[in-house]
């Protein structure tokens, strides 16, 4: 009988406690692989560089063609890309934490960028600065930089100031693309009297409705604010705060005009909120988030862009000016420094490099002298050119925050502001459970 | 067991002792180098885990882990839906499983029946709480459920010749609900417009003409009722060119007590009248029979409903599992007992009550402890059931470990807690399971 016991416990014990024991936080940093020998390269570099990242499929053809370019200019360099995919920050750290890291590689989360570079796993590409302030606005150049030093170069940008329109229901109602908030509310009260809801929220993703507050509190507030508030050396509770917060109420607070009403909204998510708006009888007008919104329903889309659906620039709030955007990207860094590598990062900065990608599509350049021409559609164009010209562009905010704050279904954030879609007109109560919640997740500092 | 062979030669007594020992402890190796990597191990590190804090094993927290068990909201949410799942699930689980297999024993077409009902079993949990995300979805245009509960209720409802509407100015006060009324009073000889919007273009009736307003006739109210929106707004309450009327609508006209004295439907263009009408102080309304507002649905993925929701298709899932070993059991209870009872007069009712069931228990006792178990660990369903707004209200202890954990959070020391506390709710279910085993042995 006591075989009986062990065999049973043991049975529970493993499906309760296995999963809970891979947990182990601690990580050692260690050495960071070779130092190339940096002798002061002209036009005869040579050598290997490796890169890992992200891109795969197209977009890893579409690299291939930047890095086909660079061939032609330094014939000498053999450079082979590996991709990773989603795997990627996993697959770093692990070759980083053994030695043996590529020489360059590209990811989607700036966080790691800070990571590898207090490990001191990174080398500065201060020898680029020169170009990339050639070619790119001042606030995407300095999203890489760490303690003055240029540690993150973004080589593929993400827009997520973009609102998508049905034309038709634009039509019905005898509105165009607004440019100011104003006029967008005053359009969507215009839409709802035509029949057809404004908004499309995917409200059962939380990230949607924080990707509308940092647009709306970008504009509002300014980027010095939304700086302090990423940081947390300002209050969730701070008044800049809760005046977005009301903003945000005027969209949120008209249950009427949401696709399904509010409650309908906390259960859509986000690729249902896209077809709303992408199908030939739409269920609500527009739809508010990133330049991602199209690929969603790529398959399914019965709309031809432009004439059936279309964009633009998330509308200025009171002083904001339009180009403003908030975004994203594929950032860059540098474990080994080479003179063959620095050739590569240097050209890939260059706005000729990226025009290679921008006109293959499926691409947004960060780098401002990328023609608009270059891009193979009007949609493309309007969403990719806005960020070469942005004169203030920030990160995600929420991505900036600790996992638990920012990033985590069902906590944090993203819960909070599901709240707040419930009850849009108390923006007083939300603010204050953001600023808990935020408190307890940089108390506990991760 | 067999005895030992007989034919072994006698050996050293030392010699011999040795010899068995190395043999046991080389069958025992490898179970045991098995338990040492998969449960004690884990076990132990979860344990001691437990006590420190998301940065790894330099942040040494006492039992701050297990206090943030009771003391956060979420947590605390999680503990609750875990009592109503304990309290819940495998008393139905057990109920409907005894339900079918007794009556399986009584239908036609019981091997049919049961393999409808044991089907479930054959899918994944994974994948059935994905087939119940989607049934449960508000829209009925989507949602399984909510469409057959709007296929119901549209035999009772008639339809209206449109959807939805809104006044367009305040004047007009009501909902789709309560019809529509003009607040101003009215004479006879006096006109009624009745501006609507929120009626999509395609919602209009294919008959409509373009809105008149009628001229005033002594001795009749009339008036027209139109979509009051040309494309970028128009003028509200304002009769304008491209504004269509709006057909078939039930208009009724209140005295001034407020009680309906007639009632019309309106024209082609939207015009309407109502005759032989003298004095003042009327109003003229839409009536709700206008409106067919399409059927909403039940918010069964809200935060109300979910853990519900999610109970009902977890119970789908194990009733099939329920029916087929209690009706094992069924089948092993004796036939004359039964026959017994019923010669002496037992009512169907009372050889189920006082002679089936008795006998059933050890079965019953049996699937209702695998069930608490299992509901203990129950972790797939609600994660695939409840959208990303409802996950933290119909979580559980199970999937806030692997929340606070893996989920996002990264935080393995309250994980390991949970963790912990989980393990030690199992514990006294299982010391029932094994008392259970020792007297069957």
């Amino acid at each position: 009988m006591k075989r009986h016991r062990l065999a049973l416990f043991a049975l529970v014990a493993v499906s309760v406690l296995a999963v809970a024991a891979c947990g182990s936080s601690s990580k050692k940093s260690s050495s960071t692989g070779t130092n190339g020998s940096a002798t002061t390269g002209s036009s005869n570099v040579s050598g290997k560089i490796s890169i890992v990242g992200v891109w795969t499929g197209d977009e890893q053809k579409h690299f291939q063609a930047v890095l086909n370019g660079f061939k032609a200019k330094y014939p000498k360099v053999k450079v082979t890309y590996r991709s990773t995919g989603d795997n990627t920050p996993t697959v770093l750290s692990t070759a980083v934490q053994g030695g043996n890291p590529p020489d360059l590689a590209s990811v989607s989360q700036p966080g790691l960028v800070t990571d590898f570079q207090k490990k001191g796993a990174l080398k500065p590409m201060d020898f680029a600065r020169s170009t990339v302030l050639a070619n790119y606005p001042a606030d995407i150049e300095k999203l890489g930089e760490i303690g003055g030093h240029l540690y993150g170069l973004i080589i593929k940008a993400a827009n997520k100031s973009t609102v998508w329109y049905n034309v038709k229901s634009y039509t019905d109602a005898g509105v165009k693309a607004p440019s100011t908030w104003d006029q967008f509310i005053k359009d969507a009260g215009t839409l709802k009297a035509s029949g057809s809801p404004a908004y499309s929220i995917g409200g059962a993703d939380g990230w949607t409705l924080t990707d509308l507050f940092e647009n709306i509190y970008l504009r509002q507030a300014g980027p010095a604010k939304y700086d302090q508030l990423s940081k947390h050396t300002i209050k969730w509770t701070d008044p800049s705060v809760v005046t977005a917060l009301k903003t945000m109420g005027q969209v949120l607070g008209d249950s009427s005009n949401i696709a399904g009403g509010t409650s309908g909204a906390l259960q859509t998510d986000f690729p249902t909120s896209v077809s709303n708006v992408f199908s030939a009888k739409p269920k609500a007008a527009q739809v508010i988030e990133g330049d991602f919104v199209p690929g969603v329903v790529a398959s399914s889309n019965p709309l031809k862009p432009v004439s059936g659906y279309n964009v633009f620039p998330f509308p200025a709030i009171g002083s904001s000016g339009s180009n403003v955007v908030e975004g994203g990207g594929d950032e860059l860094m540098m474990f080994r420094d080479t003179p063959a590598i620095r050739a590569l990062v240097s050209y890939l900065a260059t706005g000729e490099a990226q025009t290679i990608w921008a006109k293959l599509g499926g691409y947004s350049a960060p780098a401002k002298t990328v023609p608009a021409s270059a891009y193979p559609d009007a949609i493309t164009r309007t969403t990719a050119t806005a960020i070469g010209k942005a004169k203030t562009f920030r990160f995600d905010l929420s991505d900036l925050q600790p996992a638990s704050f920012g990033g985590t279904v069902g906590q944090g954030e993203f819960k909070i502001f599901q709240d707040f879609l419930k009850t849009p007109s108390n923006a007083t109560g939300i603010a204050q459970s953001l600023e808990s919640a935020a408190a307890k997740a940089y108390a506990s500092g991760k | 067991m067999e005895p030992p062979p007989a034919a072994a030669p006698p050996a050293p007594p030392s010699a011999n002792v040795f010899r068995r020992n190395a043999v046991a402890i080389g069958f025992l190796a490898p179970a045991a180098i098995l338990l040492g990597v998969w449960i004690v191990y884990p076990t132990v590190f979860t344990i001691v885990r437990s006590f420190f804090g998301p940065q790894g094993f330099g942040d040494f927290k006492g039992i701050d882990n297990y206090k943030a068990i009771f003391t956060t909201h979420l947590l605390l949410t999680a503990i609750k839906n875990s009592a109503i799942w304990i309290a819940v699930a495998p008393a139905v689980v057990t109920a409907i499983g005894l339900i079918f297999a007794v009556l399986t024993e009584r239908i036609r077409w019981a091997v049919a029946f049961k393999t409808v009902v044991f089907m479930p079993m054959a899918i994944s949990l994974f994948a059935t709480g994905v087939i119940w995300h989607v049934m449960y979805i508000k829209d009925p245009g989507q949602g399984a459920v909510n469409a057959g509960i709007g296929a119901v209720k549209s035999w009772f409802t008639s339809a209206g010749v449109l959807q939805d509407g809104a006044p367009s100015t305040p004047t007009i006060t009501g909902s789709v609900a309560k019809g529509f009324v003009l607040q101003k009073p009215l004479a006879a000889g006096g006109v009624a417009e009745l501006g609507l919007t929120g009626i999509p273009p395609d919602a209009v009736p294919a008959a409509a003409k373009q809105a008149v307003v009628p001229q005033t006739k002594p001795g009749a109210i009339e008036g027209v009722v139109w979509r009051d929106f040309s494309p970028g707004g128009g003028k509200a309450g304002k009769v304008e060119n491209q504004e269509l009327g709006l057909p078939g609508v039930s208009l009724a006209l209140y005295d001034s007590s407020g009680k309906k004295v007639q009632s019309a439907k309106s024209n082609d263009d939207g015009t309407f009248a109502f005759d032989g009408v003298s004095g003042s102080g009327y109003k003229v309304g839409v009536a709700s029979s206008t409106f067919a507002a399409p059927y909403g649905g039940v918010s069964w993925l809200g935060s109300k409903l979910i853990t519900p929701a999610i109970i009902i298709a977890y119970i789908w899932v194990w009733a099939g599992f329920a029916m087929v070993v209690i009706g094992a059991g069924l089948a092993a209870i004796s036939r004359d007992v039964l026959e017994a009872a019923r010669t002496d007069g037992a009512s169907e009712w009372q050889v189920f009550r006082r002679v089936t069931v008795p006998l059933l228990a050890p079965v019953l006792s049996v699937v209702f402890i695998t069930m608490l178990i299992n509901v203990l660990k129950v972790f797939d369903v609600v994660i695939s059931i409840a959208p990303g707004s409802t996950q933290s209200d119909a979580a559980v202890i199970a999937v806030q470990m692997w929340r606070q954990s893996f989920g996002g959070v990264n935080n393995f020391g309250l994980g390991s807690a949970i963790a912990v506390f989980l393990f030690v709710l199992v514990v006294p279910v299982l010391m029932l399971n094994i008392r259970r085993f020792r007297r069957e042995v």
